[in-house]
Formats: C-alpha cells, structure tokens, sequence
C-alpha cells in the first residue's frame, strides 16, 4: 500500500527499523495529556526506581540510575485525526560515568495510532487512543513501564498475535510492494500441528517470482481482496505441494520474512524499509484496535 | 489514617460521656450550689464511695500540683499515698480531664524520681477526653528535656495510645514541625513516625521532610515505620515521593498501646463502649503476585488507589500538582458509608476503575454519578479481562479455571447490585457461548446471560438462542432446569428494565435511542418463544420430567402477569407441549403451579379487555383474538379435566385431548370419563385418598365415587386447606358454579 509518509520524516521513525518489537493492543488512556510527557518521565522513573528497590521511597525528581525519556513523535500517524505517537525510552546511567553523563539505552516502547481514528468516534475528550504498543528491550522493563501505564491511566495492555490469516494478508501484500534492491528471498515459515516434535517448514522463494506470481492475482492495483490473498497462497501451496508432496495448507503459517518487514504469529516484527513503515503500521494498528473491540 | 479519622468524629463522644462518668467538675459544683443532690447521694452508699474518692483524688491533684523538687518515694507516705490514689481510681474508672494538666506536668518536669513519673503516665487513663492544652504543655516540657530518656519514650507512646481521645487536634498539628524534629534521636524514631503518621495532613508533606526521611532511610536502611509514614507522603503527594511496599508487611508501627490496653478497655466497659475504637492502620501493602507470571494479567482485579493523574500546572508557583482539586478525598480512606456521605461532593473515582468491583462503596458512588466515561472505562478493563482470561477461549488458560470462575462470579454481583448489565459481558459471552462446553464455569456464565442488557439492535437469536440450543438439547436434565432457570430471570430483568424505565420516561433519551416499545414488544415475545420452544423439546426429551417441568411452569409463572405486573402490553400463551404436560402432571404441585398461572392469565387478560373497552388510553397494542381463543380452548380443556369431565368430548385445542368414545372404550378403562377430576387425577389421588381415610376412617375400599354432593364440597374445602392456592383461585375463577348446591353442574368460565 501506498505510505501516506515520506522519506522527509525517515530520520524521525528510523528507530523503529532493524529492531525486534513485541506488539501489544493497549485500550485508550484515560486522562492522558501531551502537556505533562515530563512529569510523567519523572514519575516513571521514580516508580521504577520504587518498584526495583521494594520498600524503600524514592524521590521525584531526582537522578536516578535509570533515566526515562517521554517523548511524542508527531509525525508517527496516518492522518490528523491520529494521536500523536508516544516514545517512552529507559537508559542506564552507569555509576562509573555518571559525570560525563554517558546513557545506554537499554528498553524503548512506542505508543502509536497510524490511520485509527475509527477508535476515538465516540469517545469523550479525556480517552486517548493510542491503540498499537510496541516495546523493545527486557520484558521485565516492559512490565513496569507497562504497569504504572495501567495504574496511571487506567488503560488494558494485551499481547497482539497475528493469526495465520493475517500473515497471509502481510506475504501477499508486502510481495506487491516495490523495493529498490531486491536483495533478501521471501521466506515464509510454517508449522506442522499435532506432532510429539515441533516441524518447522520453511519455503523460500525468490522475490521476483513472488512478485511475478502476485501480478497474476491481483487484479486492480493499489486493491487487495481476500479472495486474491487465497488464490496467492493457494499457487505457492500447489506449488511446493507439487515438488514435495506436502500440503501446506494444513500446517499453520508462523513467520513471514519479506524486504519489507518481517512478522511472526506470536505478535514480534521488524520493520525492514522505512517507506513502507506507515503501511505496516496501519494495519498494526487495525489488529490492535479489533483487539480492543 | 482510621485513628486519625476516628479521632475526628471524638468531638461529640465526650458529652455522652458526662453522663456516668467520674466527672470532677460536675462533682464539685453539684456540692457546693445542689446541696439537695448531695444529700440524696450520700443516702447511696456506692455514691459515698464515689464521693470519698473524688475528695482523695481532688487531694492528690492538688498534692501533685504543688510538689516540689525530688521526693523520695521511699521515704515519703503522702507521696505514696497520692500515687496510689491516682492509680486506683485511673485504673478503675479513668481520670476526669482536669488531671491531665497537673500529672503530665509533673511528670515530665522531672522533679520525682523515674519510677514515680512511669508510674504517673502509666495510670493516665481518660475517663472521657484530654484536654488538647494540657498535651500542648507536656510537649513543651518535653522539648526542654528536663526527664529522661525513658519517660520522653513513654511520653510518645502515651499520646499515640491515646491519640483518639484527645478533644482537639489544630494545635497538636501546628507543633508538626517540633515532633518531626525529634526523628533524629534513633530510639524515639520509631515512635515519632508512628505519631506524625497519625497527625499528618496533605499540606504538612513538604519536599524538605520528604528529603530528611530520605536521609533518615539512607541512614537506618529500610525500616517498616519510615516506609508507613513514607507512604502516607506518596498518598498525599505522589508528585514528590513514590513507594513500592513489599508484599508481606502487616504491622508497621511497634504495639505502643501495652501499658494501657488493659486499663482503656476497662474504662471503655464502665463507659458502655462509646469511646473511639481502635482500627487497625490502613496501609496498601503491594498486590500479591497473581501466580500467573504475565506481568499485564488483568485478573486481579486492582486495589482502590486515587486517581494521581489530574495533572495540573499551578502557573503562579509553576509547580504541578497532582490532584485536580486539592480537598478530593483519596478513596484509601474510603472506608465506612458514612465517610462517603461526607465526602461524596469530593470523591473521585479510583486510578483504575475495576476497582470499583470489589468496592461497595464506590459502587454506590458509581450508581450516583452517571458518567460516562466511568463505564467506557469499566468497559474497556472488563471486556480485556474477560477475553485474555477466558479459560475455554484461551488455551493453556484452562488451569486457571477457579480464578476465572471467581472472576465471573465478582461481575455477576456487581451487575446485580447495579442492577444493570455491562455490554463488556454481553459481547464476551456473544463471543464465548459457541465455543463454551457448558461445563466451565457453569452457573457463573448462565447467571450472566440473566443480565444480558435489552437493547435494540443486538440479534439474539444468532448471538445467544442457537449456541444455547445446542447445548441445552444435548446437556443434562440440571443444565437444562439451569438454563430455564437463567432464561426466566433474564425475562424479569428486562421487565424490570421496561418497569423502571417507563417511570421515569422524562428522561428517555436512554431508551428511545435503544428501543422502541414494539422493538421491546419485539424483544420479549422472542425470548417467551423460544423458552416455549425449547421447554416443548426438553419435555418430550426428557419424558416430561417433574423437576424440568417446575422450571418451565415457573418461567410461565412470569409471562402470565407481564401485562399487570410490568405494564408491557403482551401476553403469550405457553404451547401445547408445555401446558398439557402440566394438565396431565403426575405431581400436584405442577398442577396447582398450572392453575395458579391459568388464574393469572384470566386477570391479566380480563384486565386487558376492560381497558380496551373503556378505552381508558389509547391502545397501540391489542392482545390478538388469538390469544383469547387459545386461553378459552385451554380452560375448556382444564375444567373438562378437573371439574366436568368431559375433556375428551369438549377439547378444541387441535393438540388437545379429543378422543372418540370408540377409541376410549378400546382402553378398556371405565370410567374414562372422570380420570382427570379433582379426585382422580394422578396428581390429586393422593388427596382423595387422605381424604376418605379422614373421612371415613374405618371404610378401606377406597371409594373414589363416594366423593360427590355435599362430599364434593367438602373434598374441595379440604384441597384448599392443603395450600393448593393455585386449584383454589382457579376454580373461583373460573368455573362458575350454578348454584353452590348443585355441585356437579357447573361450567368453565371463559373470556
């Protein structure tokens, strides 16, 4: 699909490609303001702080050894009618070089809505919706950085899986998309249910055949149909089927790989071109909310 | 925080007291200007007693007020003698609050021995309040640290215990500062943490104590009184300090209450148990981790804690401040019904709404407050919670089927202390009833479907009446009496909604938006239809079982009144298959439950009739001719059976019990006629049969024809007194009886 982004704002969103992120849907906030991202950088910190040294207070304020960064990325959305995203960044000051203020950046987690709108209709003004979570870093920092979430704004994270159907959707939409150099084979991997041992099957084809397979099916450029997206994979089926007499139809597809991105059932992705990041996003952002509703 | 809030309420207290109580100023003037009330009392001798120990005490007081430096306890018997006398009477009925002043003085002046001085404070029991000034002085004698070390300790835990009954507590609070200071000395801490714990306000929090409790931390590492008051700080002032407390913690304070529990108790009991009672603190110690380790599992339903996220820019002191309004009163301290009259105009709803459903209270507050983003927010953390959770949705969830099973139970109890179902339940159980096995969680998910809100648009059929089907025809006869059972109580509720909501039909946005009365009209006969659909099926399956059969009757026993009872203009008939299962019941108590629901529909459709006569108001709706048709062919049925016997000839119903008399005689049983009378009915043998054995006690053939004439009525008077109300209010109803003398002739009434 057409990115409704341009490389103007690539620098800004560049953290977000190469990395492994974790999905999660995230129910609106409530009471959530983009006037006090500094205080809630404050807050979280010390509640971090707090909940790593159980029993012992913690000041507001104050340095701590973990520095949080709260930041809004307004140009991360589809259109105007989208919040603007939220960048919440962790960073190790370590005690060695705590003078020359050296950070590591040890955990990030982005707040986004690409193109939700839908969401917040009818929702009064104090909900923010903010539908697609995504963290990078150790879980554990996820959990305290999404509990005091939970606890301040009273909001619901759930992990986002993909199903296989949506998978599908990404191979045959991400193998319609034009890159410049197609360097990296399409690789899609399938698991065999029902058996004592997990049998990963993993099919890769060239991009280009993909693509030349893809103009086959679809029919009006720029417009997917489910129809289509069976037909795509119902060749690629027939197609190793024919060389090694398995029916992948009745494996459950796990990961598709493409130049574009990458994306994994259990709700993991990376983003590969940042021209096509907005696109991922927004149909991130589609599951996130079917989530929630 | 419950002391101190307790301690509030004390102001009143104290003029109850005054009334038994040891009180010397009253004793005093009642001497010297009611000479008359002083003879009459010491006509009593216990009020001798009484007066002779107020005259000792007064002694002591005065004695004490006047000593001078260091007196040997040893060596001196009036010393010894007034502490004595202080002691008894404070042990046995508490000092009155003039004392106060004298002994806390004296005590802590340091001019008597340590022993002497325990002694004192040991025995300073109130019998009513203390006076707010006389603690004043004492703290300014302890600030010159005139005695020792063990009294100012014992001083500290002196006023913690007895906190409460002190009359005034403003300027007890502006010495905040002077008690703060006393941190400092490492053995008082302990005690100053507890003290300022109780005397704490959100405005005593300063960034500069919150920095000397820090340092205090850093210096005796984790302590459980720094880590209480610490707590407290965060309460008030999130935005400057924050604590997590560790899970297991239960006391926070050391017990400083030893010394006098006892003697407090005593006197409370001579006082009749009006004085302050002590409540534990309240400390919201860290949620117990769930056993699940997913850190965002949304089982545990979250503790009440303020809202902190009413950010706010004070622009002039350009500092931020956490709550919107700065007397909102955190829901921690929401304790007791009363505090939330109080406080109701300043209460706000918790961080996290689910909260509320372990929360009474808020629950109440929330039944108030029709905001709606307390439900969008209750919807979004009940609708996740319910779908991550789900035991038979979810795989590897199917462990956690107990905690699940509490949950639902949790959410069917708000409901039905709301009153009013949350569309979260709804669309989980649209979601979850295809795949739901009716085993998991049972009475929990049926108890739900009976709170399934009645709106427009949701199509009920395919969301709730065909996933039910397959499993009520294929579940058991209790799954089906269940599912009977949740269907009969969901009708009443949406009854109950349609009821309620026509009262108030001023405000009808709600519901004009949602239904219409034909929409509702709609609503309700479908349901009523389908329950007479699947009672039909599950009585054939089930071979008309009397236990099913009681579940079916008491659905109907609803749908007869919906006209008079609801106001809801319709009435449905239940089907063939269900009414003559219950005309040909074996069990009486289905019979009569029959008669009883036949009177009612007589009512109701006899009321319907009047109006629409009367034409009192404009009827919209009119009960079909159907409906009358199907009542007249089914008393016709009825009182064929039971009273003419004629149900074989006379039945109309084309499901009924027409038979020709051919075919009857083939049965070759013969009086075929009368087998469903009163008397021999399969369910009213039983009767007749007690019957004769009273009547007749030495006749044992048991001759059912013998009941006739003016037996009959009796037979009738004798059914009546065995609490069949139903057969009763039935055939006065009815079956019109020609004359009451000519028994038999008799006919059925119709309408």
């Amino acid at each position: 699909p057409p990115s409704p982004q341009d490389n103007a704002d690539a620098q800004k969103t560049a953290f977000l490609l190469r990395k492994q992120w974790t999905l999660y849907s995230v129910t609106p906030l409530y009471r959530f303001s983009n006037a006090h991202l500094k205080h809630y950088a404050q807050l979280l910190s010390a509640f971090i702080a707090a909940e790593k040294q159980k029993g012992l207070a913690v000041e507001v304020g104050v340095e701590l050894d973990i520095k949080v960064a709260v930041s809004s990325i307004p140009d991360l959305k589809g259109s105007d009618r989208d919040q603007d995203a939220i960048l919440v960044q962790l960073s190790l000051r370590s005690p060695a070089s705590r003078k020359n203020s050296e950070e590591k950046l040890v955990w990030s987690g982005c707040f986004c809505c690409v193109s939700g709108d839908h969401l917040s209709e009818n929702l009064p003004e104090d909900f923010t919706c903010l539908p697609l979570f995504l963290a990078n870093g150790a879980e554990s920092y996820t959990s305290v950085v999404g509990r005091w979430f939970q606890k301040t704004f009273d909001c619901c994270f759930r992990r986002l899986a993909i199903s296989p159907l949506n998978l599908s959707w990404m191979a045959a939409m991400w193998t319609g998309c034009q890159v410049d150099k197609t360097t990296s084979a399409m690789e899609l991997v399938f698991s065999a249910p029902c058996l004592p041992y997990p049998l990963d099957i993993s099919y890769a084809i060239h991009p280009e055949d993909a693509k030349a397979l893809w103009d086959t099916v679809q029919k009006t450029p720029g417009e997917i149909t489910q129809e289509e997206v069976d037909v795509f994979m119902d060749c690629l089926y027939s197609h190793f089927h024919r060389h090694f007499k398995i029916h992948l139809s009745a494996t459950k597809l796990v990961k598709v790989s493409t130049a574009i991105a990458s994306a994994h059932c259990d709700g993991i992705i990376k983003f590969l071109q940042s021209k096509y990041l907005a696109g991922v996003l927004m149909l991130l952002t589609e599951l996130a909310i079917s989530q929630i509703q | 925080m419950q002391r101190r809030r307790s301690s509030e309420t004390l102001k009143k207290p104290p003029q109850v007291h005054h009334k038994n109580q040891t009180d010397l100023s009253a004793w005093r003037k009642g001497k010297r200007t009611d000479p008359e009330k002083s003879v009459q009392r010491h006509q009593s001798p216990n009020d001798q007693e009484s007066d002779s120990e107020q005259d000792s005490l007064e002694e002591a007081l005065s004695y004490f007020e006047q000593v001078q430096d260091r007196i040997s306890l040893k060596k001196n018997n009036v010393l010894q003698k007034h502490l004595t006398t202080v002691e008894s009477i404070a042990l046995q009925r508490g000092l009155p609050p003039e004392g106060f002043d004298v002994l806390l003085k004296v005590a802590l002046s340091g001019k008597l021995a340590d022993t002497v001085n325990t002694r004192l404070l040991k025995s300073l029991i109130p019998a009513s309040v203390i006076p707010e000034t006389s603690v004043v002085s004492a703290v300014s004698w302890l600030c010159v640290s005139k005695c020792s070390g063990n009294i100012q300790l014992l001083f500290l835990r002196w006023l913690i215990t007895m906190f409460d009954f002190i009359d005034h507590k403003e300027e007890l609070h502006a010495l905040y500062g002077f008690f703060f200071s006393f941190l400092q000395d490492e053995k008082m801490c302990p005690y100053v943490c507890h003290l300022l714990y109780l005397l704490t306000r959100k405005e005593s929090v300063k960034p500069f104590r919150i920095r000397r409790l820090l340092d205090l931390q850093v210096k005796m590492g984790m302590q459980s009184h720094l880590q209480a008051l610490l707590s407290l700080y965060k309460l008030f002032c999130p935005e400057l300090v924050t604590i997590t407390l560790p899970g297991k913690m239960k006391t926070y304070f050391k017990n400083s209450e030893g010394p006098w529990k006892a003697a407090i108790n005593t006197v409370r009991r001579r006082n009749q148990a009006s004085s302050p009672v002590f409540q534990p603190l309240l400390l919201g110690p860290a949620p117990p981790q769930s056993r699940k380790r997913k850190w965002n599992t949304q089982l545990m339903i979250p503790a009440s804690s303020t809202n902190r996220n009413n950010l706010e820019e004070d622009r002039e002191k350009n500092c931020v401040k956490l709550y919107s309004r700065d007397e909102s009163f955190p829901v921690e301290q929401l304790q007791t019904f009363s505090q939330l009259l109080q406080n109701i105009h300043h209460l706000e709803f918790p961080s996290q709404m689910g909260s509320v459903l372990t929360n009474p209270l808020l629950l109440h507050y929330m039944n108030c407050i029709k905001d709606e983003s307390v439900y969008l927010r209750l919807y979004y953390w009940m609708g996740q919670t319910l779908q991550e959770e789900c035991t038979w949705c979810v795989a590897d969830n199917n462990q956690y089927e107990e905690e699940f099973r509490d949950f639902l139970e949790t959410v069917y109890k708000t409901e039905c202390f709301l009153q009013e179902g949350f569309s979260s339940c709804e669309e989980f159980l649209y979601k979850s009833l295809p795949l739901w096995d009716g085993v998991c969680c049972r009475s929990q998910v049926l108890r739900l479907v009976s709170w399934i809100p009645l709106s427009g648009f949701s199509e009920m059929k395919s969301h709730l009446y065909d996933p039910l089907v397959q499993l009520f025809f294929t579940s058991s006869l209790y799954f089906k009496c269940s599912v009977i059972e949740s269907l009969k109580e969901l009708l009443q509720n949406w009854l109950n909604w349609h009821a309620i909501h026509l009262d108030s039909e001023s405000d009808s946005q709600v519901h004009s938006l949602n239904t219409t009365l034909s929409g509702l009209v709609n609503m309700v006969a479908e349901l009523i239809h389908f329950v007479g659909w699947i009672s039909t099926v599950a009585l054939r399956l089930e071979n008309n079982h009397t236990f099913l059969l009681y579940f079916v009757l008491d659905f109907y026993e609803t749908v007869c009144d919906i006209y008079l009872r609801y106001n809801l203009p319709l009435l449905i008939m239940p089907p063939a298959g269900v009414f003559y299962p219950a005309l040909l019941s074996m069990d009486s108590v289905n019979l009569n439950q029959l008669c009883y629901i036949m009177y009612r529909y007589r009512t109701n459709l006899v009321a319907a009739k009047e109006n629409e006569l009367s034409k009192k108001q404009m009827l919209q709706f009119k009960f079909s001719s159907q409906t009358y048709q199907e009542y007249n062919q089914y008393i016709i049925a009825m009182v064929g059976c039971l009273w003419t016997s004629s149900a074989f000839q006379k039945d109309t119903h084309p499901q009924g019990l027409r038979m020709d008399d051919e075919l009857l005689k083939k049965t070759a049983v013969k009086e075929f006629k009368t087998s469903f009378n009163i008397v021999n009915h399969p369910a009213m043998m039983g009767y007749a049969v007690r019957f004769l054995q009273q009547a007749w006690p030495d006749d044992t053939t048991f001759n059912f024809s013998l009941i006739k004439g003016k037996r009959w009525d009796w037979y009738l008077e004798y059914l009546y007194s065995q609490d069949l109300k139903g057969l009763k209010v039935f055939i006065e109803s009815s079956i019109n009886r020609v004359s009451q003398a000519s028994h038999s002739k008799a006919e059925n009434v119709q309408v």
